[in-house]
């Protein structure tokens, strides 16, 4: 592999460098759109010499945009709002929740732990309209449609089995005699877990959690079958952008790129954990 | 897995009982969490057996397999199962290749291909719904960067996600510039991971290079590029956010793939009982293929922790 020669190094360097221009051209592009104003945006041929402006960014958060067929109120800081409120609560309580079940997982065998394990990992894979249009007429009955609880509780469905097997993993990795020595020593259960299974495990619960938080943040068909405009999340809201009509093309493309540019960042600042995330801990990076 | 620690003595600070109920108890929030999802699987297994319409509640009843057995003599099912396979084919197949082809581009672990397979997780992290949008724009008829682009080469009324021979193309560029980077990632991962000693053999016996990767790398690569397929594949027969945020199925039922198919039964047609009946069909593909998958999974799981 070392005796590479320059023309094939040239020629891996052009594929890579049109492999590079599909994947980013389409951000790059949304970005530019964002700071233009029809005029510039329609004109034929397209060029990336405009003068910039900032309306399209300052209309979405003071909520009133200005169409041609009139002033538009439209919330959509409220979906940016939802969105990150959604997303965070989430995977916190998913955290909560499936950290002690991956460590009981990962610790004692137990028939109903596989049970319980597979049953969410086989659900992961599951069509999730499946079990979401019972439940939008079980949450017309219990009150709980267009309800941030009930929204947080059907995420638990994209978290918690990410959660549980990264994280349960990162436990069975973690020698059982660290713990007994700890033990020991005279420290109770609940000690040994909080100082030495749960910061051993941390990577893991990184990895896991910025994960969760980016299926949740990037889910659309929850919400978009149980919740109504003032609780939507941005992937949901920016839909009904597109089909309002009369609305700016750049105003569309800010909103798309409010919406992306979370999970973009997290992803560019912890990419590190996004490998082993990804592949639900199959493949060790 | 061999970290099980039941067989270690305990010291005996807790009580018989807590031992024995710990593992439960500490489980006992995802449990109820699994029992909130069986019970609205088992309504819709219910419900599929219904004649169930929401505008017309006086009809409702029990009709055991009718649903599914209109389906067999129901055209547009078909249209669905056949819109369905083709798509998750299609994508699969081109994001294979393509990841493939990445993976092994950047496969020498130098600062700038590590820098590249960063960039390339960007659409990844992309919703796959937001992503649409962006296509959307840039596919417009009127001021579309890529109706442009196609426009200079000659086809001037290129009509992408609106024209129903080219709909299918349309979703499918974007669902491979969604998802190739997943695959990628992970046969990057799997390509890095693989034993120096066979390749250094190799090219110490001068063996030609296609000789090596087919004989060498392919197979060895096998276990990961199987885990990555087979997952995509779960993923992208159930598609439905591409394809909604594009066309919402149309144009016509060009697109109308399982999820979409049922959305619409369920909200358009309120015809409860018809789209339960077409998604435990779906559920049914995908519980096939993912036992499938994740007894491959687990495999080259335990092998990654294994020799970790």
């Amino acid at each position: 592999m070392d005796h590479t020669s320059t023309f094939e190094r040239i020629v891996r360097g052009i594929l890579i460098g049109l492999v590079l221009v599909f994947f980013l051209f389409p951000i790059f592009w949304i970005v530019l759109m964002s700071f233009q104003t029809n005029e510039t945006i329609l004109r034929i041929p397209p060029s990336i010499v405009f003068e910039p402006t900032l309306s399209n960014y300052s209309a979405l958060i003071t909520g009133r945009l200005e169409t041609t067929a009139g002033n538009l109120d439209i919330a959509f800081m409220k979906n940016l709002g939802n969105s990150v409120f959604l997303s965070v609560a989430s995977v916190l309580v998913s955290l909560a929740l499936g950290i002690p079940a991956a460590y009981a997982f990962a610790r004692f065998r137990f028939r109903l732990g596989e049970d319980i394990a597979f049953t969410l990992l086989s659900f992961r894979f599951a069509p999730p309209l499946l079990v979401l249009l019972p439940l939008s007429l079980y949450f017309k009955q219990l009150g709980l449609t267009n309800t941030y609880i009930g929204l947080i509780w059907v995420y638990q469905l994209i978290c918690l089995p990410l959660i549980l097997w990264i994280v349960r993993g990162y436990f069975e990795d973690i020698s059982p005699d660290i713990e007994h020595a700890y033990r020991i020593a005279g420290n109770s259960w609940w000690q040994t877990f909080r100082k030495i299974a749960v910061p051993l495990a941390m990577p893991g619960i990184a990895a896991a959690g910025l994960l969760a938080f980016i299926f949740a943040w990037n889910n659309f068909i929850f919400a978009l079958i149980l919740a109504s405009a003032d609780k939507q999340p941005v992937t949901v809201g920016a839909l009904a952008f597109v089909t309002a009509s009369g609305i700016q093309y750049g105003q569309i493309a800010a909103a798309i790129v409010l919406s992306i540019a979370p999970t973009l960042a997290l992803a560019l600042y912890a990419q590190r954990y996004l490998v082993e995330g990804l592949s639900l801990g199959a493949v060790k990076g | 897995m061999t970290a099980a620690a039941d067989h270690i003595p305990r010291p005996k600070t807790s009580s018989r009982f807590m031992r024995r109920a710990l593992p439960y108890l500490l489980s006992l929030p995802a449990l109820l969490v699994c029992i909130g999802i069986l019970i609205p699987f088992f309504t819709a297994v219910y419900y599929s057996l219904l004649r169930f319409r929401l505008n017309l509640p006086a009809l409702k009843g029990f009709i055991w397999f009718d649903n599914y057995i209109n389906f067999l003599s129901d055209a547009a099912f078909w249209n669905t199962v056949k819109v369905s396979l083709v798509y998750a084919g299609l994508t699969v197949g081109v994001e294979l290749l393509l990841g493939l082809g990445i993976a092994l581009l950047l496969q020498k672990p130098t600062r700038f291909n590590n820098i590249a397979s960063i960039l390339l997780l960007l659409p990844l992290m992309t919703a796959p719904a937001l992503a649409a949008l962006m296509w959307k724009l840039m596919t417009n008829p009127n001021f579309g960067i890529l109706s442009y682009f196609v426009s200079l080469l000659g086809f001037t009324d290129f009509k992408w996600a609106s024209d129903p021979s080219t709909a299918l193309l349309t979703v499918t560029l974007v669902d491979v510039w969604v998802y190739t980077p997943f695959i990628m990632i992970l046969l990057l991962a799997g390509l890095r991971s693989l034993p120096k000693a066979p390749f250094e053999a190799a090219a110490l016996d001068g063996v030609p290079r296609s000789f090596v990767f087919f004989r060498i790398t392919l197979p060895m690569l096998l276990p990961y590029i199987i885990t990555a397929s087979l997952f995509r594949l779960l993923d992208s027969i159930q598609q439905f956010d591409i394809v909604y945020s594009m066309t919402q199925g149309g144009p016509g039922d060009t697109l109308m793939v399982f999820q979409v198919q049922s959305y619409l039964e369920f909200f358009q047609y309120t015809n409860v009982g018809r789209s339960a009946a077409l998604l435990i069909i779906l559920w049914a593909i995908t519980y096939l293929l993912s036992n499938i998958f994740i007894k491959q999974w687990l495999k080259l799981r335990e092998r990654a922790h294994g020799g970790a």
